[in-house]
């Protein structure tokens, strides 16, 4: 292994470290009890002193050293981790990160001044109130060395089988003067440790040494030039696999058909392991964003949490590395800009702490990645007027736009560097340039946002570099391939049904598809093919509908002909191409001829299907998701007195029971029965939703003896736990619970229309009151008379 | 000694045009063509190069001349881009020439602004002018040339 071989190896292993510090320190921070991470931390930086001391790098080794030391006063306890300290760690890291892109491409560390960092680093390593220091001198140096071995005997002994450190110095030094035995054997020798101790501690470092090979055997580098052309060669492989399938079936021999058929499966699993080789998980490019959001919070003097779901989300690795900078970018902007300041936070109702929530996910055969925050939202008035002033949009286009497409004017370059915007409205900073880059790999950005509520930014990744199962259909005599992650199903209406099954809505074709109207598309038409017949001359022949899904819609695509599914290998169509929408790439079919891959979401915009109303359900859900907006909630329904209707939402909810009549006992006025070795309150609604003027002073009979079994909601409320009695458990329903109408009766919230009827929802705390109420008066009146 | 430089050529509707040889690809006889559904016109269509997906453009539209006449089969002259390779469409391929900078000359202004952009001025030979063609510019379709862009 050469030099640069070797100084290669130390940059590549080094800049993956750096990126795992980051994150550790961050983490560190929330606990800085966790000793592994701060143990793993300082083994990282020992390794980087190491190594560029005998590289020869004396600066680097300059700023790690000091950092190591500060870094073994916080192991051995000397010192709290402030974030004070996190930060110099940090800014370590950056110093660190600095020069080695420097090595990289100069080949040494060049003139830098770190000085500043390293005053920092060595005066918060002073000891606040110096502690009883244990260790002396060489300690430090051979407590390092042995946290670079695997794990030392010695550690393991001293941890466990309370060896200490003085007798493990001892032995040290009588192996340094030649004693030829093992460490066990000393500390046996010396009675320090028992030998079952030490067997113990040998299986320990055995099996931590072994778990250090298996990680750095079971993975190897590759370099990315050279999985991207075998990649290209599966692709070839693909297209030649299926030329060879097409002509077995022509040439009818068996056993070359055998032989293709073998091929046929090896190569497709070939292509899903070649796949597999470039795919990263997304938490990989996530792992630096704590860091992020940490150091932007500090800077604004806010408090961020960060919340990630789906990390494991896989994409291409190409891609992953295109949308890193907009993710940080958005990220950045959501803490800087999105979330308010504490104080502010704490006066809207918030909590001071603002969440920043990343979500990534799959749909219809791209990746999703969502960003919001619980910030303040977007003002739409205040983008309008910035728009307007800048000349961005006229005022008759302002009046005509929808909050969404005032929302998206964020993403023009006139609005980038706009200083106002970005204080007074939220967002703004060089969101032209995340588009851009999102749309260059053919993605797509979408920003949502509920004043007072926060933000969600959606960026959508088709998956272009891939080879996807697709349904090839003919129009025109062309072939078009539809991605299968889109298609539904196949709807042939034969020549008699094509009159009854195709109508007209105002002149837009539908069909009814088991008992729902289906929107119908021409392909032809929608593709301006010469020579597309109008669909009323077409009833002669029969119609292929292909059921397509975009975005949460439904609607079926007329085509000439369907042919068969079949792997393709996506190629993005070139830059001339780009701007028609209706096309996601191109591809090469088995007999060497190219088909278009449609793009069914552009397609469906562009037939004006797929709009506002379906923007209007992404915010819905991702307001759930973000806890936002217009939240869905999930109710229970029941029929209270009278047979009215009733809900409480699910969450308030314990479970259901049902108690026979003959369970039910008295209590002074309350119904209670014997529940899971408690007693538990039953309140009926009835004698709850009473006002209490009318309350009658009568003791409560029993339920008369034989009568039904009660149904009865157990609520917990306040860690109390009470049943409620009500007549019948009607349903569990999803519902925004939206329209609204102030309550009727105490003890009712408010009326909703939930699952188009309206019903009462339960104020459970007031229900509560009046119940103990009760309670309460009834006993003093018994005070009272015991008084008497 | 002037420096040299050579040309690829090729004639359009009887013009005689130019391409910087060390441009161009490769020159292959009229490929099969598929075509793309809501493209400009000068989008001639998709060409499979091997496996490679490659943008044809017709030139003849694209430099505002005539139609290519029915039964003329074009040729394809790949030339390298910024944004890979894309097929021109010719009528067809003349000889590689060599010339020197003394022969050039800056298009006059009389030519039509739209296309001025794509000819960076001619080359004065014996017996005729031979274009020559900014084959950037010439493979710029989208905004540039005045379409739409899908919103």
């Amino acid at each position: 292994m050469s030099d640069s071989d070797i100084l290669k190896e130390f940059l590549v292993e080094s800049y993956e470290n750096l990126d795992r510090l980051d994150r550790e320190l961050v983490g560190l921070e929330k606990d800085p009890e966790d000793s592994a991470a701060l143990g793993s931390i300082f083994r990282t930086i020992h390794t980087i002193k190491g190594t560029c001391g005998f590289l020869g790098f004396s600066k680097l080794e300059a700023v790690t050293h000091v950092g190591e030391s500060l870094l073994s006063r916080l192991r051995d306890r000397q010192l709290k981790l402030t974030p004070e300290i996190t930060t110099a760690l940090l800014s370590m890291v950056d110093a660190v990160r600095q020069m080695l892109s420097q090595i990289e491409a100069a080949g040494q560390e060049g003139e830098r001044d770190d000085s500043a960092l390293i005053a920092t680093l060595t005066r918060l390593q002073r000891v606040p109130e110096a502690p009883p220091k244990v260790e002396l001198a060489p300690a430090p140096e051979s407590i390092s060395d042995a946290v670079v071995a695997p794990v030392s005997i010695g550690d393991i002994l001293m941890q466990r089988a309370g060896v200490t450190q003085a007798e493990i110095l001892l032995a040290v030094k009588l192996q340094k003067a030649g004693d030829p035995r093992h460490m066990g054997e000393i500390l046996v020798e010396q009675g320090a440790a028992r030998p079952a101790d030490v067997v113990d501690a040998l299986r320990i470092q055995q099996a931590s040494r072994a778990q250090a090979t298996a990680a750095s055997e079971s993975s190897i580098r590759v370099d990315v030039g050279l999985l991207d052309k075998v990649m290209n060669l599966v692709g070839e492989l693909v297209l030649a696999r299926n030329q060879i399938l097409q002509f077995a079936y022509r040439m009818k021999d068996t056993s070359f058909l055998a032989a293709s058929q073998r091929l046929n499966l090896i190569t497709t699993e070939l292509q899903e392991g070649v796949m597999k080789t470039r795919m990263q998980p997304i938490g990989n490019i996530w792992g630096q964003f704590p860091r992020t959001v940490r150091d932007v919070a500090l800077a604004c003097g806010k408090e961020v949490s960060i919340e990630m779901k789906g990390k494991e989300t896989e994409l291409d690795k190409t891609i992953i590395e295109a949308i890193k900078d907009p993710l940080t970018h958005l990220v950045r902007n959501s803490v800087d800009h999105g979330i308010e300041l504490p104080a502010d936070r704490v006066k809207a109702g918030k909590s001071g702490i603002g969440r920043l929530m990343l979500r990534a996910f799959h749909e219809g055969g791209q990746v999703n990645i969502e960003i919001s925050d619980d910030g303040a939202g977007l003002n739409p008035e205040r983008i309008r007027q910035k728009a307007l002033d800048r000349g961005v949009i006229t005022a008759e286009q302002a009046a005509r736009m929808t909050e969404r497409e005032i929302f998206n004017l964020i993403f023009l370059p006139g609005f980038s560097t706009a200083e106002a915007v970005t204080n007074v409205s939220g967002r703004g900073v060089g969101m032209d340039v995340v588009k851009t880059n999102v749309e260059k790999i053919g993605g797509t950005v979408d920003v949502q946002s509920s004043r007072g509520r926060g933000t969600a930014i959606r960026v959508k990744i088709p998956l272009t570099l891939a080879i996807i199962p697709a349904l090839i259909v003919a129009c025109g005599g062309d072939r078009y391939a539809i991605p299968q992650v889109s298609l539904l199903e196949l709807v042939r209406l034969g020549p008699d049904q094509v009159r009854s099954g195709i109508e007209m809505v105002h002149g837009a074709p539908v069909h009814r598809l088991r008992g729902r109207l289906l929107p119908l598309l021409y392909l032809s038409r929608e593709l301006q093919l010469a020579g597309a017949a109008e669909p009323q001359t077409q009833e002669e022949h029969a119609v292929n509908i292909v059921v397509l899904q975009a975005d949460g819609r439904q609607f079926g695509l007329v085509v000439d002909d369907i042919n068969d599914t079949e792997d393709i290998v996506v190629k993005p169509l070139r830059k001339q191409l780009k701007t028609v929408g209706t096309f996601a790439g191109s591809s090469i079919m088995g007999d060497g001829k190219i088909a278009l891959i449609l793009d069914v979401l552009g397609l469906a915009q562009r037939a004006g299907l797929v709009g506002e109303a379906r923007d209007q359900a992404v915010i819905e859900k991702s307001g759930e998701s973000a806890q936002t907006a217009g939240q869905k909630q999930t109710f229970l329904l029941f029929a209270g007195p009278g047979n009215s209707r009733m809900a409480i939402p699910l969450s308030a909810l314990a479970r259901l029971e049902q108690f026979p009549a003959s369970q039910v006992e008295m209590s002074g006025r309350q119904w209670v029965t014997q529940y899971r070795g408690r007693i538990l309150p039953l309140i009926r609604l009835h004698v709850a939703l009473q006002e209490r003027r009318n309350q009658s002073r009568a003791l409560p009979a029993l339920p008369a003896p034989g009568s039904e079994p009660l149904q009865v909601l157990v609520l917990n409320h306040d860690g109390r736990s009470f049943g409620l009695v009500v007549e019948r458990i009607l349903d569990i329903v999803e519902d925004r619970a939206e329209v609204k109408s102030a309550a009727t009766r105490p003890a009712v919230l408010y009326s909703a229309v939930i699952g188009d009827r309206v019903t009462e929802l339960l104020d459970i705390p007031a229900i509560l009151q009046t119940a103990s109420l009760a309670l309460q008066t009834h006993t003093a009146v018994k005070f009272a008379e015991a008084a008497n | 000694m002037a420096a040299t430089s050579q040309f690829c050529t090729f004639y359009l509707d009887k013009l005689l045009f130019g391409v910087e040889l060390q441009r161009v690809q490769e020159v292959i006889r009229a490929l099969e063509m598929t075509k793309v559904p809501l493209t400009p016109a000068v989008v001639s269509g998709l060409i499979n190069l091997r496996g490679q997906i490659v943008t044809a453009v017709d030139l003849r539209r694209r430099l505002e001349l005539d139609p290519r006449p029915l039964g003329l089969l074009a040729v394809n002259v790949v030339v390298r881009t910024e944004d890979g390779p894309v097929s021109l469409l010719v009528d067809e391929i003349g000889d590689v020439i060599e010339v020197g900078e003394t022969t050039f000359e800056p298009p006059p202004a009389t030519v039509s602004r739209s296309v001025q952009i794509m000819i960076t001025g001619v080359h004065k030979l014996n017996h005729r002018l031979m274009h020559v063609l900014n084959t950037e510019k010439a493979c710029q379709i989208g905004d540039s040339a005045g379409i739409a862009p899908c919103v």
